[in-house]
């Protein structure tokens, strides 16, 4: 053990007080905040919706059939056409007339030069308009999901929660995972307090919502 | 130990340094702004949160838990951090942490660091740190990229230059990144940063960041953040050292549920910060390579050594109590010398050093208790500041008069009597400095009082006397 480990350990040992059982008492702290959402499902996608808004994003909403042409849509709207995908997005999301590239590596570089990123995700939370993903598969490695100045994520109903707690009681089982919880594009407020998006990370974020 | 918090050390004391503050116009107007755009904001949002006391009760007793437990949890973060790939390093003070971060770099014979805003930092001057050791820091932030580029000082936890407006912001991106040309909006600002940063961040192969909270089971750590900065730093970089003080652990990954929900609402005003990252060890194939962390004490174990004040070690830095302070409010963040400013920096500041510096902050205050009333975990500022003049005047000794002054004070409300016989004395004496009912200046060590404010005069009856006079008048 390090000095500097030992001594702090023995500064802390000798200003902390003779105390209970550890597992006993965290399993004793009070929890009366909301752990479950109330509303409806369709309620629940609208508020999500409603959020991502506020946020400055766009949403397009969807049939499970119809993802495809939501992409295509978002990406003419934003005139993007080449797209990286990480490995694991399925094909049916991905429409004609564009090109995707499978990201095997990207240098930083190559990544800054692309039009931007088309993502699935691994959960989302209605009431703070939240995306998280774990960069799994279809999820991409951080990177891929950062440099691009464009994101666009496809966002499916069963993974729109309500609450916080509930997304992050599905993220349990990831937790060692890198996680990345988006909500909306990159922002400051750090002049005057003045919100501006669209900072260093991608500075326009759609969302593809299936519902 | 050398426990330094920034040159708190040096800095004059409050009451000199708001002094001069307080005749800067342009930064109490900017302060001002600022600290009423993020307060409205906060209102509306801590609103609409129909938990938001119960978040708080368990967020407080999370923290509780933790300074209860400390060691325990270091132990397992060092533990589950290790496995996940990291390397744990302790620093007793200031000093160790920057040497720490700095053989690290050296052992890659890299030469510059990309940084996220981490006050921790600030608290150890790693900056000056790293120039001396011929490191360039590059702070990308866009608070801190502006106080780096003005060779300022930060006046904000949250938002660091907040004291700064637009107008001068411009002037001093376009004298540094040297532009010809930069155009006045908010947007115009943020995006020359951007252009700025890109390729430091594509480029440098170090990355620097703190921690908002270290998850004690998995080893994990989470950065709090807007820009995408941070997840820049703690992404890109092939090596990446995160300094976090001891007081940021958090025993679980669902403990994470109570804190993201209290922090950005308290600290921007927001459902939800743009992002945070939560990384664990080293991912193969998914950001940097190799991973550090260096624990920091810096004098957070003799603030956990005092049981009435050891709360203080629970704030989460949002900075919703400079906010609201109507002292902050005035001075701005510089008058408190300190990293820390703001109702937290004046509890936070003295206790890291021992109480042998910075011991007029805890005065530094009106008591009004709205600090307490925003405060996401429930620390009792007023109470502590309470405590921590109580020690400043215990280790000084006060002065004979006022010794004298409050024995006299004392004796006089222990009874009715002799309240009332003082109360008279008080009458008569106060005679010549009343003027339209007010007193303006009194004499002799009661000066103090009547610099900044007026004293109304002691009414020529007591509620006694009237209460017993009204009695009189109904028995007749």
């Amino acid at each position: 053990m390090s000095a500097a480990k030992q001594e702090i350990l023995e500064r802390i040992r000798q200003a902390s007080d003779a105390a209970a059982d550890r597992a006993a008492e965290y399993a004793a702290i009070p929890r009366g905040y909301r752990r479950e959402g109330s509303m409806s499902p369709e309620a629940r996608l609208e508020l999500f919706a409603a959020r991502l808004h506020d946020y400055g994003a766009s949403v397009y909403r969807c049939s499970a059939t119809q993802i495809a042409g939501a992409v295509a849509q978002a990406l003419t709207t934003r005139g993007r056409t080449v797209m990286v995908i990480p490995h694991g997005v399925p094909a049916s999301w991905l429409p004609e007339g564009f090109e995707f590239a499978e990201d095997h590596g990207l240098s930083y570089a190559a990544l800054d030069e692309s039009n931007g990123v088309l993502t699935g995700c691994e959960a989302a939370v209605a009431f703070t308009g939240t995306i998280i993903l774990r960069h799994g598969p279809g999820q991409a490695r951080r990177a891929v999901t950062l440099v691009p100045d464009y994101h666009l994520c496809v966002v499916r109903a069963e993974q729109v929660v309500e609450t916080l707690p509930e997304a992050i009681r599905r993220m349990e089982e990831f937790r060692r995972a890198p996680l990345t919880t988006i909500s909306g594009p990159s922002a400051t407020s750090d002049i005057e307090m003045t919100r501006v998006k669209g900072v260093h990370g991608p500075r326009t974020l759609d969302v593809v919502l299936v519902s | 130990m050398n426990v330094k918090v920034g040159q708190a050390a040096e800095a004059p004391s409050f009451a000199k340094a708001s002094r001069e503050l307080l005749g800067n116009t342009q930064l109490r107007h900017n302060v001002r702004h600022a600290t009423d755009m993020i307060r409205a904001r906060r209102a509306s949002v801590v609103a609409e949160t129909p938990d938001w006391q119960q978040l708080r009760d368990s967020a407080r007793a999370i923290k509780d838990h933790v300074l209860r437990h400390l060691e325990a949890y270091l132990e397992q973060f060092e533990a589950a951090c290790t496995a996940a790939g990291g390397k744990v390093h302790w620093a007793r003070d200031a000093d160790e942490a920057n040497r720490t971060v700095i053989d690290i770099i050296r052992s890659h014979g890299e030469t510059e660091v990309i940084k996220v805003k981490t006050m921790t930092s600030d608290e150890t001057r790693l900056n000056p740190a790293l120039e001396a050791a011929g490191i360039t820091p590059v702070e990308t932030d866009l608070a801190d990229l502006i106080i780096q580029l003005g060779a300022d000082k930060p006046s904000h936890i949250v938002v660091p230059a907040l004291h700064r407006n637009r107008a001068e912001i411009r002037r001093l991106f376009m004298e540094k990144m040297q532009l010809q040309d930069l155009g006045e909006r908010a947007e115009d600002l943020a995006a020359a940063a951007r252009r700025y940063l890109r390729e430091r961040f594509l480029r440098v192969r170090v990355g620097f960041s703190g921690a908002n909270f270290a998850i004690a089971e998995s080893g994990s750590l989470c950065v709090v953040e807007s820009e995408g900065n941070g997840r820049m730093c703690v992404t890109l970089p092939k090596v990446l050292i995160s300094l976090v003080g001891i007081e940021k652990i958090v025993p679980t990954f669902g403990d994470l549920e109570v804190f993201l929900q209290l922090l950005a609402r308290s600290a921007t005003g927001e459902r939800m910060n743009p992002y945070n990252s939560i990384w664990t060890g080293v991912t193969p194939g998914d950001g940097p390579e190799e991973f550090h962390v260096v624990l920091l004490d810096n004098g957070r174990t003799s603030v956990l050594a005092d049981a009435e004040s050891r709360s203080t070690l629970a704030c989460i830095r949002c900075g919703a109590c400079l906010n609201i302070c109507p002292v902050y409010r005035q001075t701005g963040g510089h008058a408190y010398g300190s990293v820390y400013a703001g109702p937290i920096g004046a509890i936070l500041t003295p206790q890291l050093q021992a109480m042998r510096h910075s011991r007029s902050l805890p005065y530094a205050s009106t008591l009004c208790g709205a600090c307490y009333e925003v405060c996401p975990v429930k620390i009792d500022i007023p109470e502590i500041l309470l405590h921590l003049r109580n020690k400043v005047v215990r280790s000084r000794g006060a002065p004979l008069a006022e010794w004298l002054g409050m024995k006299a004070a004392a004796r006089a409300f222990s009874g009715g009597g002799r309240l009332e016989t003082a109360q008279k004395l008080v009458r008569i004496a106060q005679k010549p400095f009343v003027k339209d009912g007010v007193i303006e200046r009194l004499p002799g060590m009661l000066a103090g009082w009547t610099r900044f404010r007026d004293l109304p005069e002691v009414p020529a009856e007591s509620f006694r006397q009237w209460w017993a006079g009204r009695q009189r008048k109904d028995t007749q």
